[in-house]
């Protein structure tokens, strides 16, 4: 009786920020998504798992819909970012990536300066009206991103310089410049070091305030680290999907413990 | 003890490795032997271009000189009355043009007997040249003129070696004993090497005055067409090759564009000129000979050469870029104009301007249109007559003297493949220089 309670408030506290319903994802003739239905919480770290090729990558780029660059990619259903179909024909996929911000697997600055990798995102949106201000957003994004103090001294040297987790850091304080509502990760740790991914990890925590964090992982050891939810992926379809202990003490269907127990790799 | 056997272990082991065993010894053969190869390969490269550009120079060079001759001679007020009231008034400039030559050589103390003819067949007939510079200006009677003559062809071809005195034996232009008076002047200083000027400024002679020829006028016809070729290809190609590398679906009809456009890379230049016959000058009427006409050949011709560079480059710059850019927001198109075209700019200036440079070379289609032939005498008057008056290109001109009898044109054609190389030279440093100022600003 009082656990049914606790999750009832759980719920109320955390209202859902992306639902998906159905959704299908193509490559051309290989079904790479099947049927993934789930809600996303806001203020969250929600981790996708899962073995390598069972599409975390491919369901993660549906929610800012950079499957859109692909030719063959084809994408069925139905996906909502607070109430609204994001595959909706009036939805502007260019206006959307600006609200929900992608950080990529391997850190890619722009070959510019820390500076001005930063401020790109607000200049095409015309977030700041001045320098003043776009200097602002530039620290405020900075400091979000952890590495204000690293590089305040050589904002305008380039971001091609800093080191793996320091990219990594300025790709995030990038994709927070625009002011999203989401941030999604593609196992941003994934070329990064231990103390590196350690610095990452303590970041994303700290999101976690601000946003809907969803970050996909090979690592279980990370997902059990940042994530509140997880969802296990196998084979194209969500398999499991709940709280993070207990996916990972108590799961429910044997593909996942399986997965966990590293029986499927 | 553990040390010990350590020590011993290490010992042998390297004894092991200090002697080769058959195979070793057999792989590092086989590398030596390939490094010589290789080397032997470099070295006959280098050899043929020292020798190029050896024997380019050597028959080449003598272009950019000429014999002139030297007189100072004062013409009096009484002599000019005296020349303009007669009725061959050349004639009489001419004679005053000897006897001050005469005169210099005597104060010089220098006794060699010659008759007037002989100094026509080394100088030719300066009279008109000599009265021509009184009348303009007839203040100029009565006080010190110094005249610098171009000295015949063969006087020219005599100093440069072309022309012996057993090459003259039966020649009418220049007769052996005529050399003697040209070597006494060259003593004395009065004929002279020069820098010929006219080579690099001047225009197209006709087929028996190989001495007055020069490349001035197509070097204005090449750049003509260069500035056609540059603003058509340039925009036309970077804009192909970014709707098909960014934005094209790839389907069969891309597959079939792009397969196609590398086909025309490799179809024979002198195609794209029969092409041009018949489009530009056949069906749409421009003018024949024309720079116009030139360039928008030789735009055909250098289109799928920048495309198929620029596409290279634009698929060069890695995809996370792109995503980088999609991923903040960024339009497909501001991705591409803000982040892929300036990382892939310095590829495509490479690429254009090697494109360029193969274009100012070629002949071929050139030869089709009538610019090779046409004896490119003038100057354009103005800019836009620039592209549409008839004129010669570099490579057109160089052709047109190798195919002149005059022996004088074979040194013509060969200094102007130094000019034309001169100029690929330069924009070959260009294009590294571009590269290098883009790259530094990453
Ligand atoms: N760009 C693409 N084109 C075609 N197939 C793709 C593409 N990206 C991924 N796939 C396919 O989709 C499936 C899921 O891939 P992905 O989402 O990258 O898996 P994960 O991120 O879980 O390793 C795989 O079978 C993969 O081959
Ligand atoms: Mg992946």
């Amino acid at each position: 009786m009082r656990e049914e309670i606790n999750v009832e408030t759980d719920v109320a506290v955390n209202n859902v920020k992306i639902s998906a319903k159905d959704v299908q994802v193509f490559y051309g003739d290989n079904h790479a998504i099947k049927d993934v239905t789930v809600e996303i919480e806001d203020k969250t770290v929600t981790a996708f798992i899962g073995p390598s090729g069972c599409g975390k990558s491919t369901f993660l780029r549906c929610i800012n819909r950079m499957n859109d660059t692909i030719d063959v990619c084809r994408v069925v259903g139905d996906i909502r970012i607070d109430g609204e179909n994001i595959y909706d024909p009036k939805i502007d996929p260019v206006q959307l990536r600006a609200k929900v911000g992608m950080v990529f697997q391997k850190p890619n600055p722009f070959p510019k300066s820390i500076y001005d990798n930063v401020a790109y995102g607000p200049r095409i949106h015309g977030l700041a009206r001045n320098k003043a201000e776009l200097d602002e957003i530039v620290e405020r994004s900075l400091r979000s991103g952890a590495i204000w103090d690293e590089v305040k001294d050589r904002l305008h040297a380039p971001g091609t310089g800093l080191s793996g987790g320091q990219q990594q850091r300025l790709c995030i304080a990038r994709a927070i410049a625009t002011e999203p509502n989401v941030l999604l990760m593609d196992e941003p740790c994934s070329a990064l070091d231990p103390i590196a991914t350690a610095q990452v990890e303590e970041l994303i925590d700290e999101l976690r305030r601000s946003y809907s964090v969803v970050i996909v992982t090979h690592s279980m050891q990370q997902a059990a680290r940042v994530s509140q939810k997880t969802a296990f992926f196998h084979l194209g379809s969500l398999v499991e999907y709940g709280e993070t202990s207990a996916i990972f003490t108590n799961p429910i269907d044997p593909r996942t413990e399986s997965y966990i127990t590293g029986r499927i790799g | 003890m553990p040390n010990d056997t350590k020590i011993l272990n290490g010992a042998s082991h390297r004894s092991l490795l200090s002697k080769q065993d058959a195979h070793t010894q057999k792989r590092n053969s086989a590398e030596k032997r390939f490094r010589i190869y290789g080397m032997v390969a470099l070295s006959i490269g280098v050899l043929f271009l020292i020798f190029l550009f050896a024997s380019i120079l050597r028959s080449g060079l003598p272009a950019f000189t000429q014999t002139v001759v030297n007189v100072e001679f004062v013409v009096s007020q009484e002599e000019f009355n005296k020349a303009e009231s007669k009725m061959l008034k050349t004639k009489a400039y001419q004679d005053i043009f000897v006897a001050a030559l005469n005169a210099e050589l005597e104060k010089r103390n220098v006794e060699i007997a010659y008759d007037k003819k002989t100094i026509e067949r080394i100088v030719g007939k300066p009279g008109g040249t000599i009265r021509s510079y009184f009348t303009e200006d007839p203040s100029r009677v009565g006080r010190l003129a110094a005249f610098e003559l171009t000295a015949s062809s063969r006087v020219d071809g005599y100093f440069n070696g072309r022309v012996t005195r057993e090459s003259l034996v039966d020649s009418r232009f220049l007769k052996a004993v005529d050399l003697d008076l040209v070597d006494a002047l060259h003593a004395s200083g009065i004929i002279r090497q020069a820098f010929n000027w006219n080579f690099i400024t001047g225009t197209d002679s006709g087929v028996d005055n190989p001495g007055g020829a020069g490349l001035g006028a197509s070097v204005i016809g090449s750049f003509f067409m260069m500035l056609v070729v540059l603003f058509l290809s340039l925009p036309i190609g970077v804009a192909a090759s970014i709707y098909l590398e960014e934005f094209a679906p790839k389907n069969r009809w891309t597959d079939f564009i792009e397969v196609n456009i590398s086909n025309l890379a490799a179809v024979p230049s002198i195609v794209f000129g029969i092409l041009g016959l018949a489009v530009f000058i056949q069906f749409a009427g421009l003018p024949q000979s024309a720079p116009l006409v030139g360039g928008l050949v030789l735009t055909l011709m250098t289109l799928p050469t920048i495309i198929i560079s620029t596409r290279a480059s634009l698929a060069a710059v890695p995809p996370s870029i792109r995503d980088a850019a999609l991923g903040v927001g960024a339009s497909k198109m501001q991705s591409v104009f803000h982040h892929v075209l300036p990382l892939a700019m310095p590829g495509i200036l490479t690429g254009t301007i090697i494109g360029l440079a193969q274009a100012l070379g070629e002949t071929a289609p050139l030869l089709l249109i009538g610019m090779v032939g046409f004896v490119a005498r003038e100057y354009p008057d103005g800019f836009m007559s620039g592209f549409t008056d008839a004129n010669s290109a570099m490579p057109a001109q160089i052709y047109t003297w190798a195919s002149r009898a005059d022996p004088g044109f074979y040194e013509k054609a060969w200094g102007g493949i130094i000019i034309l190389l001169l100029f690929l030279i330069t924009m070959n440093a260009i294009a590294i220089i571009l590269r290098r100022r883009f790259e530094r600003r990453w």
